[in-house]
């Protein structure tokens, strides 16, 4: 049935990683309702949401910047996105 | 602890499955295609990440991605102003406003490949009125289907003639939602006619313009039809933008790899751009 799609192992396993990302935002928003909002480093009011969607971009960006200037492997950006998003996370 | 009630969501649930749906699922086989290689029949070969690599490294994106960047610039920094221009001299009151307000609205009832014929009949040099007339009439050498110049020209105005109703329209929606009370404060105090605007027009018109221009950039940025039936993408290349070439890419060469590749990178960018614009319009309303 699903065979139109197409589907891999390694990019089933980004939306497998997104949609468990989401999904626990959602146990997180039960436990702690109000989105954990803020005001962060960078002037903007975020939840914790807005802060996945915001490492989520980021990371796109590091990925193809890399890809673009750089090139193979992908080791660096790959640390780099991890800092990213625990920056957003911690600071943003 | 405050407990909210939060079984409204469910009602977001049909939206979501249309959403899923028309968008989510397609989304996804873009992102499984862009690291894949097909010569039809659905059978697939990994490719890993190349496609990306070699999209990012190609002149021919650059330069399209280029042109469609100077295009939407070039419509915003038109239509957003004489939108704004026209919504304040349109009148407020009496029997001129449904007037004004259906003949502003007539050219976004057109679809738009009517839109791309009639500007390419209309500017055709030797059979369309105004091609004819610059050409004829006034002596100026005007050809749409050889001038790369004349071409942006043509395309740049049947945008502005096809969308600032939209900017006009939501402008004016926000002006006459100005309470009459804030003029007559602003005439006591013997404010100018651009402080009216500026500290109250423009002011109350910020929420119904971010909206405004939000469209116009996610519009244009991913316009297709109108130059495509206008030009067609020429000459030569000079009117390609973003989504011609990735049509061009996918169905023309049939090369749904790079094409899907190419399609993310674009979404990505107009993500990118459409959260920056809404983010930094609305942060001092949310803190």
């Amino acid at each position: 049935m699903l065979s139109w799609m197409a589907w891999t192992w390694p990019t089933a396993m980004v939306f497998i990683g997104i949609f468990s990302a989401i999904g626990v935002l959602i146990l997180l928003e039960i436990r702690t309702p109000g989105g954990d909002t803020r005001k962060g480093v960078l002037g903007l009011t975020t939840t914790r949401g807005d802060r996945l969607f915001i490492s989520l971009l980021g990371t796109s960006y590091i990925f193809l910047a890399w890809l673009g200037l750089v090139g193979m492997p992908l080791w660096w950006p790959l640390a780099l996105s991890l800092a990213w998003a625990a920056f957003c996370f911690w600071k943003v | 602890m405050k407990t909210e009630n939060q079984k409204a969501w469910f009602f977001v649930l049909p939206v979501l499955l249309l959403v899923a749906f028309n968008a989510l699922i397609p989304m996804m086989t873009v992102v499984n295609y862009s690291v894949q290689e097909t010569f039809g029949d659905n059978v697939f070969f990994w490719q890993g990440l190349d496609w990306f690599q070699q999209i990012l490294r190609s002149e021919r994106f650059h330069a399209a991605l280029g042109r469609q960047f100077l295009f939407t610039f070039l419509i915003l920094i038109i239509e957003v102003p004489l939108g704004i221009a026209i919504a304040l001299s349109m009148p407020r009151k009496g029997l001129w406003v449904p007037v004004c307000l259906v003949l502003m609205a007539l050219p976004m009832l057109i679809p738009w490949n009517v839109v791309g014929a009639m500007w390419n009949i209309f500017t055709l040099p030797d059979i369309g009125l105004l091609g004819y007339f610059l050409n004829h009439v006034l002596g100026i050498n005007y050809d749409m289907t050889q001038d790369p110049l004349a071409a942006w020209v043509t395309i740049i105005t049947m945008d502005v003639w096809h969308w600032t109703s939209l900017v006009v329209l939501l402008s004016y929606a926000g002006l006459v939602s100005i309470p009459d009370a804030y003029y007559q404060a602003a005439k006591i105090d013997g404010a100018s006619n651009w402080s009216v605007f500026r500290f109250i027009q423009l002011p109350k018109m910020k929420t119904v313009l971010t909206i405004a221009i939000l469209l116009r950039f996610m519009d244009s940025f991913n316009i297709y039809t109108e130059p495509f039936v206008l030009t067609g993408g020429g000459p030569g290349n000079s009117t390609t933008m973003l989504s011609i070439d990735l049509v061009k890419i996918a169905l023309g060469q049939f090369d749904l790899g790079p094409a899907a590749a190419m399609s993310l990178i674009y979404f990505a960018i107009t993500l990118l751009v459409s959260w920056l614009f809404y983010t930094l319009m609305t942060k001092d309303d949310l803190n």
